[in-house]
């Protein structure tokens, strides 16, 4: 059975989706990646093969998100692609008539507005990480509540709180300062939401028409507040997958079998990859004054990638 | 001779440094910004100061300690910062233990008397008004070339067959230009440098895409404040065009405001009919401009914090949506990581490429 590999290596979690011919998911991984995007990619292959019956060969391989070119070189992968086109791949596979997708992630949110099935408009937040999933992950920390009660616990709530939502730093003295007053806690948790949800429509959706079918995913999806709070702010149903969390990783895998169908073979190097010691290292170029880091990726002893210069002078590998 | 030196524009650096030279000054190089010259720049700056600013005075901060005299720089038109932004320099610069002066060059249609006072203090040689004007003429046909050579890379690049070549052919015809004095060896050099640049084999049967580029002029024109995103994007098949280059800003402030820039005025007039400073009426007049002349998308590039740029940035939506273009907006600030931009431009590129395959044959609607 021919199957498609997707993979997603964000700043927060490493996702890694196997699709079947017909698009069903065979197996859907949600990893942290933990500060060790090598580490987590393989993890994340090796647990895949594990759970992958043995007639199953993976027939293409795409990798997404911040990671992607790191992912690619270690898979051999046959499409490398940005995470907007993987998100609205994936959103409108689901549903082919959606025209508004939200995701956000753990260091970044973006809005992607389709029409009939196409990307006309999108928007990444830019300077600014308020409302993302890193900074709801601190606050539940500091309130000593796990992450996945966060949403639930807003749902509690009795009356509206106002939190400042614009920036983190606002809204963490905010929040502290009303809780010293002694506003209850679930109210305090709705307010966080109710603001995210203003900022994130007021910044990443500046502008844009939001019309339904709206698709929530990304990590924060999860959140059963925020969703609520998107509901109520723009007053039509928030229809979040069941694959929330690893649609990327689903888009990854579609534009990949669509890859090889055009070109007709894989360069999917297998499984092993799992194995592999990979290392990485880094220099500054001595080529101008950028002084670029460049960062070189070793499989076993050779240099199979290497990026961040701003020329190509690094881009040219040695010979294997 | 006077030690003198200016900021770093692109490549106009070298045009200037031959005039600078022939009136009779020292020309102190400023080297291409780099992660040191936004360490000093960022250090010294105010923090809530544009980007430009922190550019600048890091290239300052750069070159004054080789006994720079005098700064050459430009001044800026209406309500934008920019403007007060050469005192400040150097005020800062003065604080810093470097006796330098700064000449500003403001718009002479405005200001004539400043131009002639200006002139005079960089010119040490003494010359002639007259051989002033064979000097002021040599280096603008010079910068006229480099202008000329950027546009047509930009045109060969996304086309280019071996990844690279137009940008190194682009580098080899630069110092070309850069070596030749006479008017004729200009000319000449020029010739060979858009031969040299044609003849880099190119694909004509590949899909290209036609971006439009706007913004805030420092930004604009000096690639290392951009991370390089002309070239970025001609790596991404994308042809760019930019709606300013150095002789044609030169040429709107100096003598006479060119047809160009006056479609540009009246082509952002119903969006925006006040002059707000730096370039946000431009940037909305050239979107507009390029929409009608059916390009695939625009680009806006502004600093971080730049007021006339924030403007047209919350006018653009509309601007896009009446003439049916997408626009994107880039804010810059010393940030040097590129995969956020990496990012957004290739997903910029793939919305523009399926907009326009499905605008062939509209009966597609899937997007791969």
């Amino acid at each position: 059975m021919k199957a498609y590999l997707g993979i997603d290596v964000g700043s927060v979690s490493t996702n890694v989706v196997v699709l079947d011919e017909k698009g069903e998911i065979l197996v859907g991984l949600y990893l942290r990646t933990a500060g060790r995007p090598i580490e987590a990619i393989q993890k994340g292959l090796r647990q895949a093969r594990e759970s992958l019956p043995e007639t199953v060969e993976i027939a293409g391989a795409g990798t997404t998100g911040s990671g992607r070119y790191l992912a690619g070189v270690m898979v051999g992968a046959d499409v490398i692609k940005n995470e907007i086109t993987a998100h609205a791949l994936a959103a409108s596979t689901l549903i082919p008539d959606v025209q508004t997708v939200f995701e956000i992630g753990g260091q970044d949110s973006k809005i992607i507005i389709l029409r009939r099935g196409v990307v006309i408009d999108f928007a990444m937040n830019t300077v600014c990480a308020a409302g993302t999933g890193s900074f709801l992950d601190q606050q539940a920390a500091r309130l000593n509540i796990p992450i996945d009660q966060f949403g639930s616990l807003a749902l509690q709530s009795q009356k509206s709180v106002r939190i400042a939502g614009r920036c983190t730093v606002f809204a963490e003295s905010d929040m502290i300062h009303k809780q010293q007053m002694g506003h209850p806690l679930p109210d305090i948790i709705n307010g966080l939401c109710e603001a995210l949800v203003r900022n994130y429509l007021n910044n990443v959706g500046k502008g844009k028409e939001i019309l339904p079918p709206v698709v929530f995913q990304g990590g924060v999806a999860a959140n059963v507040g925020i969703k609520a709070a998107f509901e109520r702010a723009l007053n039509m149903k928030i229809y979040v997958p069941e694959h929330h969390k690893i649609m990327g990783a689903i888009g990854a895998a579609y534009l990949a079998k669509e890859e090889v169908r055009r070109k007709g073979r894989t360069n999917f190097k297998g499984f092993g990859a799992a194995q592999v010691i990979y290392r990485t290292s880094s220099f500054e170029c001595d080529g101008c004054p950028n002084t670029c880091e460049i960062v070189e990726i070793y499989e076993s002893a050779r240099v199979i990638g290497r990026w961040g210069g701003r020329c190509p002078r690094w881009d040219a590998l040695p010979e294997s | 001779m006077p030690k003198v030196t200016f900021p770093h524009v692109g490549e106009a650096h070298r045009a200037l440094k031959m005039l600078m030279t022939d009136l009779g000054n020292e020309v102190i190089m400023p080297p291409r910004p780099s992660k040191r010259t936004l360490d000093l720049g960022v250090k010294h700056a105010p923090e809530f100061a544009c980007f430009p600013v922190k550019i600048l005075l890091g290239t300052y901060l750069e070159t004054c300690p080789q006994g720079v005299e005098l700064i050459i720089t430009s001044g800026g038109v209406g309500p934008c910062r920019a403007g007060h932004y050469a005192q400040l320099h150097k005020k800062i610069l003065r604080s810093l233990g470097y006796p330098v002066d700064i000449i500003v060059f403001e718009p002479p249609r405005l200001y004539p008397l400043d131009l002639l006072h200006n002139v005079r203090r960089v010119n040490p040689g003494r010359l002639s008004y007259r051989s002033i004007y064979e000097c002021v003429r040599r280096a603008w046909r010079k910068l006229q070339a480099l202008d000329n050579l950027e546009k047509l890379s930009h045109r060969v690049r996304p086309r280019e067959l071996n990844r690279g070549a137009a940008t190194r052919a682009y580098r080899k015809g630069v110092e070309w230009i850069d070596r030749a004095y006479t008017l004729k060896e200009i000319i000449d050099a020029e010739a060979a440098a858009l031969e040299a640049m044609e003849k880099v084999p190119q694909d004509p049967q590949r899909e290209i895409l036609k971006v439009g580029i706007v913004g805030e002029i420092y930004v604009l024109l000096e690639p290392a404040s951009n991370l390089e995103m002309e070239e970025t994007l001609g790596n991404l098949g994308v042809e760019v065009e930019r709606s300013m280059f150095l002789t044609g800003w030169t040429r709107d402030n100096t003598w006479a405001e060119t047809v160009e820039n006056m479609t540009v005025r009246d082509a952002a007039l119903p969006y925006l009919p006040e002059l707000l400073g730096g370039h946000g009426r431009d940037s909305i007049g050239n979107t507009i401009l390029y929409a009608k002349r059916g390009f695939d998308g625009v680009i806006q590039l502004a600093p971080f914090t730049c007021i006339p740029e924030i403007v047209a940035r919350t006018i653009l939506p509309r601007v896009a949506k009446d003439y049916n273009i997408p626009v994107l907006t880039f804010f810059l600030d010393e940030q040097t990581g590129k995969a956020g931009m990496a990012t957004r431009l290739e997903a910029f590129v793939d919305l523009l490429r399926y907009r326009k395959r499905q605008q062939k044959s509209p009966k597609l609607v899937v997007n791969i």
